[in-house]
């Protein structure tokens, strides 16, 4: 008999419950996914891959299949916007990590724990403060209308724009954090030699800070891109149900649509992305491993 | 350093040499703390309005605080999400304990990166991904129990917030303490129980709150699992905003504003900033390489 060591009964709760209630449930959701749907909700027999088809084509009335890019439109859009709050993030993100890296121990901390902190607030609820500053009544409009510049309130939300600050706001922290943990790790003495070689700032950044925070970069594209991709709540509140995103649209199909195997097709679609996601992650961070070695 | 610039300029007044020093990213960073906290701000001082009408600012006043105090359903609400918050809270800790301790203590063993990769899954999966699949899953197996679906739904993602923070403590501590008292003759589970456990203790702590904060702040899952009867705070609070802006979602918003950033600050000042910090991002960069 082999002996097991006490690692693996430390570990098997975790990795036990993660397994029956995360991993298997997503099994389950892509045997649904080729499943008839009951329009009661839940799935019925025969096996199909229909929901699949759904993507692409309409059944017409004589039952015939129509090419139908609405769907398309939808999946071109969340990837879009999502590809968009992540390099916004980055742009916005990378100066903040370097700032924090560049303070004293003490101000880091602080400076870490504020930018950490609205990561541990409801996303409901920050999603929801941004109705209180861009609605018709909101802050914004109020402020506009008192100093006499506009006479009708500018539309500020429900609309692509207001989603997109939603997104960036919600997970900037995301990305902030990991660029910050791998420029901590950098060593002082690239940077000083960088110097010695008469590289200037741009010079500095471009061929030395850039490439060797490369794995921090990766692993903040992921970690905003995949919750961006699926996001429910920030095209629900401030794209005003107007711009249908993926998350939306998944979520519609086990409320008011009730059908469960084209939702389980298209989170099937989110996952593979984010595998992808992952995957280009994973490739990233050992080509940056090797050119720290 | 010095001596390096002074060598090479022969007298000459060169360059300044503070690569800390970055004239514009101060003021930068200043805007996007402003762009952070500004709209938290907003919401908290709105819920103190006196008027009906929500930003337009009229006098202080307690009284929408008061009308949701007196709300039965927002009540009942906040009784279920406190209720599962601390059991999910407790399970997941739990779990995380002796999983930190697997990770941290277990030596390397094969299938590390695969049950790290396994561990961090809910924090990389979108959550309309996990909400549905789930739903799926108890749907499936005709597990309808209530306020049970939402604990087990729960445990699950508070496993990684729980887990991060007791493995960065364990990963602070070291083991020189256990080697010691390995070299004094401590059996395995004595040392775990004098010395290995009590150093533990502000990593659990820790770990423990943020894991209760991450269930009291979900909204998508608990509103894809939960049934009639089992509608936690955030869930009740989104079908208020669906019917509109009112007082009564500014001032119940502020109070969860209020109890998670209080909750997760003393978290933070119980661990290292940097180590709670770094659990939100960090240390997920550091495992998925």
């Amino acid at each position: 008999m082999i002996k097991l060591r006490p690692v693996f009964w430390l570990l098997l709760p975790a990795v036990g419950v993660i397994f029956v209630f995360g991993a298997i449930p997503l099994l389950i959701s892509l045997v649904y996914s080729f499943l008839t749907a009951n329009p009661y909700g839940g799935v019925a027999m025969p096996p199909t891959f229909s929901s699949y088809v759904q993507m692409l084509f309409d059944q017409d009335f004589d039952g015939s299949l129509v090419f139908m890019p609405d769907y398309i439109w939808i999946a071109v859009r969340s990837l879009y916007l999502a590809l968009l709050t992540t390099m916004l993030s980055l742009a916005v993100g990378f100066p903040v990590a370097w700032y924090i890296v560049c303070q004293s121990p003490n101000r880091r901390k602080v400076l870490l724990t504020l930018v950490s902190l609205p990561f541990w607030i409801n996303t409901l609820i920050r999603t929801y403060c941004w109705i209180l500053i861009l609605r018709d009544e909101g802050l914004i409009n109020g402020f506009l209308k008192w100093l006499g510049i506009i006479q009708h309130p500018l539309p500020l939300l429900y609309n692509q724009g207001a989603i997109l600050l939603g997104l960036v706001y919600t997970f900037l922290p995301f990305m902030v954090l990991p660029i910050y943990a791998t420029l901590e790790r950098l060593d002082p003495r690239l940077i000083e030699a960088a110097y010695d070689l008469y590289a200037n700032r741009w010079q500095l950044f471009r061929r030395v800070i850039w490439p060797l925070t490369k794995p921090g970069i990766a692993a903040g594209t992921v970690l905003v891109f995949a919750p961006a991709l699926g996001a429910f709540l920030q095209p629900d509140l401030l794209g005003g149900g107007k711009q249908l995103l993926i998350g939306s649209l998944i979520e519609m199909q086990f409320t008011s649509s009730r059908n469960w195997p084209f939702g389980a097709a298209l989170s099937m679609l989110v996952t593979f992305a984010v595998l992808v996601a992952l995957a280009w992650q994973s490739r990233r961070s050992k080509a940056g491993a090797e050119a720290r070695a | 350093m010095s001596a390096a610039v002074q060598g090479r300029a022969g007298g000459r007044r060169i360059r300044p040499f503070d690569w800390r020093h970055n004239p514009g990213f101060g003021f930068f960073t200043a805007l996007i703390m402003l762009f952070l906290y500004v709209p938290l701000v907003v919401l908290v001082v709105f819920s103190f309005n006196a008027n009906h009408f929500v930003t337009v600012w009229t006098g202080f006043s307690l009284h929408w605080f008061v009308r949701v105090a007196h709300n039965g359903d927002i009540r009942h609400a906040a009784y279920i999400s406190v209720i599962v918050g601390v059991m999910a809270t407790i399970c997941s800790t739990m779990i995380a304990i002796a999983a930190a301790l697997g990770f941290e203590r277990g030596g390397s063993f094969r299938g590390e990166t695969s049950a790290m990769g396994l561990v961090m899954m809910p924090l990389v999966v979108p959550e309309i991904v996990t909400a549905i699949t789930t739903l799926i899953f108890f749907s499936s197996i005709g597990f309808h129990y209530g306020v049970l679906n939402l604990v087990i739904a729960h445990t699950v993602f508070c496993i990684p917030f729980a887990m991060l923070p007791i493995q960065a403590r364990l990963r602070a501590i070291g083991t020189g303490y256990e080697d010691a008292a390995r070299d004094l003759y401590g059996d395995e589970w004595r040392i775990f129980l004098r010395i290995t456990l009590p150093l533990m203790v502000p990593g659990i702590m820790a770990g423990s709150i943020l894991a209760f904060v991450t269930s009291l702040d979900d909204f998508l899952i608990s509103f894809m699992v939960s049934s009639a009867g089992s509608t936690t705070l955030p869930v009740y609070v989104y079908g208020m905003m669906r019917l509109g802006v009112t007082p009564e979602v500014n001032a119940i918003s502020a109070i969860l504003l209020v109890i998670s950033a209080a909750l997760a600050l003393v978290a933070f000042l119980i661990s290292r900033p940097n180590e709670a910090g770094a659990a939100a991002g960090g240390t997920v960069a550091a495992t998925t390489n």
